[in-house]
């Protein structure tokens, strides 16, 4: 395990720990973008290159943003009133922290982890090509079908649903 | 002997590696590849501005900065030396900072601006065998790291605490994103015709002759559809004019580095321009052949000479446009990226298909250009029908 | 410690560190922050063990971790219009107030 990889590693569960934890909004979304940034950085030191630039291209340049945009629509930009936790923090920190437990033991102690490290596997665009169009062709369409509808349904979603109200704003404005 | 000149950076660099132990060669090179880079493009950046300052000024009809030359001498130099004293203002001034400004993040918005850029250098072709890592997917590291110039952008202006900075933020993001697209959408072309994401690929594939002139991307009618677009869009993606909405002194006061002065704004100044540099540099990799010459009876001038000379041209061909085209609302900002620019660009994909597909003859040419005059003849009209423009009128003052 | 299970324990914390915020904050886009950590966690899972397994040529992991991004580019984007259209009728984002069905 090398230097690079336990920087990295930390760095990401900082940004993590500090995404959930902190008062402010934006720096909460700011530190959410450090973490997505270290999870692309271990990608590509796991020989996952294209992953891990489609990981900055759409999390941290859109994913980020978007998160960024709807703080700022919803006017949490500002500190918080009153307490930022729930009625029952505890309970959820207490089975977090049992998941970890859990998962740490299972993780350590298990016997279907292989031994031996297999040589890095040849992940050019070339062959994530062939294997998109040959063998997950059909994800693929689907996928497609996906994006179109989720762009669409957060559109309508979203829309203000006053138009005669956007209407009087335009033409006093122009 | 032209050969040898050619490849006289990748030589020296080989040269200066063997004297190092073999554990620390791949480091010893990264960090020659970086001083490289990080010596001659900001020496570009500072030569641009005044060269901007210049020929803005002679568009205007006046002259630009003409008295700096060598400091401390009478020396001239037609004023080329204007950026000494400009460097010398920006380090030295005060580094202001608004009480209520959110410092960390005050602070740390320009590095994160200037990351970002720096490293979309290290894909770019600078010349035969001088690319300082080609990736197999470098095309889609270059978009990945211009993405995350966004985070910066509303870094600045949310921190600043300020109405006009975050205003000018969410309009420079809003820019950056909406332009983005037809940016992709107009490098995909060139990835479907060439069948590689490596710009270095990219580059050997225009490296053929025919009749003495390069098969360049720009060339063909997809190509050429492309270079606009991507050219467009790199405007609109560097904040220049006329999509300088975002920082426009006389709209918006400074946008989103409005709250920012000294070093911090030199480094977004540096940032911004080294940003333009890197999105000029792939549109020449992509479709102006990258180090290749147009002619093949100049391919012995050294392959980063082509790759400078084509870069200064398109940066002049920039500056003309900022001094000429007024500015785009922001409305008419979005309406051209979203129903002008993305319909366009996806139709250039499906003409790439069919240059793909069809036999390498006049037919292809005459199919593909007709489809493409046909679709931005429609656009163009379509877009163009609910404004009714009356007579032009001249008002004088009486 | 062999890098696998390194990548796994890191990714475990993830998930966990995300679930905790999910859990235990009020602020609705806050939950979806956490969600997104939780994706991102499974995903360095599958990438890991696509690279420890057996057969990486198959690229299995690969692809299902390019679609998986891309769900959570979709369902971030859904879920951050939900926020801001509740936003719109209930003027907060705080789950604890929106508790009645009242539309």
């Amino acid at each position: 395990m090398s230097p690079f990889f336990v920087i990295t590693g930390i760095v990401t569960l900082l940004g993590a720990a500090f995404a959930m934890s902190l008062r402010n909004l934006v720096h909460c979304a700011l530190a959410m973008a450090v973490a997505f940034s270290g999870i692309a950085a271990l990608y590509l030191q796991l020989d996952a290159q294209f992953v891990g630039f489609a990981e900055i291209l759409v999390y941290v340049g859109a994913i980020a943003i978007l998160i960024v945009f709807a703080i700022l629509l919803t006017r949490s930009g500002e500190a918080p009133e009153n307490s930022v936790l729930t009625s029952g923090w505890m309970a959820g920190i207490a089975v977090s922290a049992m998941l970890f437990t859990m998962l740490g033991w299972a993780v350590l102690n298990s016997s279907a982890i292989p031994k031996e490290i297999p040589p890095a596997p040849v992940a050019t665009v070339k062959n994530v090509g062939d294997a998109l169009m040959t063998k997950f062709v059909l994800p693929l369409e689907i996928i497609g079908l996906v994006l179109t509808a989720a762009m669409i349904g957060a559109v309508i979603i979203a829309l203000k649903e006053d138009s005669q109200k956007s209407k009087s704003e335009d033409g006093g404005q122009q | 002997m032209f050969d040898k000149l050619d490849q006289i950076f990748v030589t020296a660099l080989h040269w200066l590696v063997s004297y190092v132990p073999e554990m620390l060669r791949p480091v010893v090179s990264a960090m020659i590849c970086i001083a490289f880079v990080m010596s001659v493009f900001p020496g570009v950046f500072a030569l641009t501005t005044v060269l901007e300052r210049k020929i803005l000024g002679r568009i205007q009809n006046r002259y630009g900065p003409n008295r700096v030359g060598i400091p401390f001498t009478k020396i001239r130099l037609c004023g080329f030396g204007q950026f000494i004293p400009d460097g010398i203002k920006s380090l030295t001034k005060e580094d202001i900072v608004p009480r209520a400004a959110d410092k960390v993040v005050h602070f740390l918005a320009p590095v994160v601006m200037l990351i970002p850029v720096l490293l979309a250098y290290a894909v770019l072709p600078f010349g035969k065998n001088m690319t300082i890592t080609d990736y197999d997917a470098g095309l889609l590291f270059f978009f990945a790291v211009g993405g995350a110039v966004e985070v910066s952008v509303f870094m600045a202006g949310w921190s600043s605490r300020n109405k006009y900075s975050l205003l000018g933020a969410m309009r420079a993001i809003a820019q950056m994103v909406s332009y983005e697209i037809p940016l992709i959408l107009s490098a995909v072309t060139v990835v479907m015709v060439v069948g590689s994401l490596n710009l270095s690929e990219i580059v050997k594939h225009q490296n053929n002759y025919t009749f003495g002139i390069a098969h360049w991307h720009v060339f063909t009618p997809w190509g050429l559809v492309g270079f606009v677009l991507f050219f467009i869009a790199s405007l609109a993606e560097s904040n220049r004019t006329p999509f300088d909405l975002p920082e426009a002194e006389s709209e918006i006061i400074a946008g989103y580095f409005t709250e920012y002065s000294g070093f911090k704004f030199a480094l977004f100044f540096l940032g911004e321009y080294l940003g333009m540099f890197a999105i000029i540099g792939l549109g020449i990799t992509l479709f102006l052949g990258g180090w290749t010459s147009p002619v093949s009876f100049l391919t012995w001038i050294p392959s980063y000479v082509w790759f400078l000379s084509k870069l200064m041209a398109i940066v002049f061909v920039f500056i003309w446009i900022r001094g000429t085209l007024p500015r785009l609302r922001m409305d008419q900002l979005m309406n051209f990226a979203w129903k002008f620019m993305l319909p366009l660009a996806l139709i250039n994909i499906f003409v790439a298909g069919i240059w793909h597909y069809m036999a390498a003859d006049w037919q292809r040419w005459l199919v593909c250009s007709a489809i493409i005059f046909g679709a931005y003849a429609i656009l163009g009209r379509g877009l163009m029908q609910n404004q009714n423009f009356g007579k032009r009128i001249y008002r004088y003052a009486e | 410690m062999i890098p696998l299970q390194a990548c796994l324990l890191i990714s475990a914390l993830l998930f966990a560190i995300g679930f905790a915020g999910a859990v235990a904050r009020r602020h609705a886009i806050l939950v979806l922050i956490g969600i997104e950590l939780m994706l991102n966690a499974a995903n360095l899972n599958l990438i890991a063990f696509w690279r420890f397994g057996p057969h990486p040529e198959a690229l299995t992991g690969f692809i299902f971790v390019l679609f998986s991004m891309a769900m959570a580019g979709a369902e971030a984007a859904v879920g951050l219009a939900l926020i801001i259209a509740i936003y719109r009728h209930k003027k907060t984002s705080n789950l604890d107030e929106v508790k009645e069905l009242k539309g």
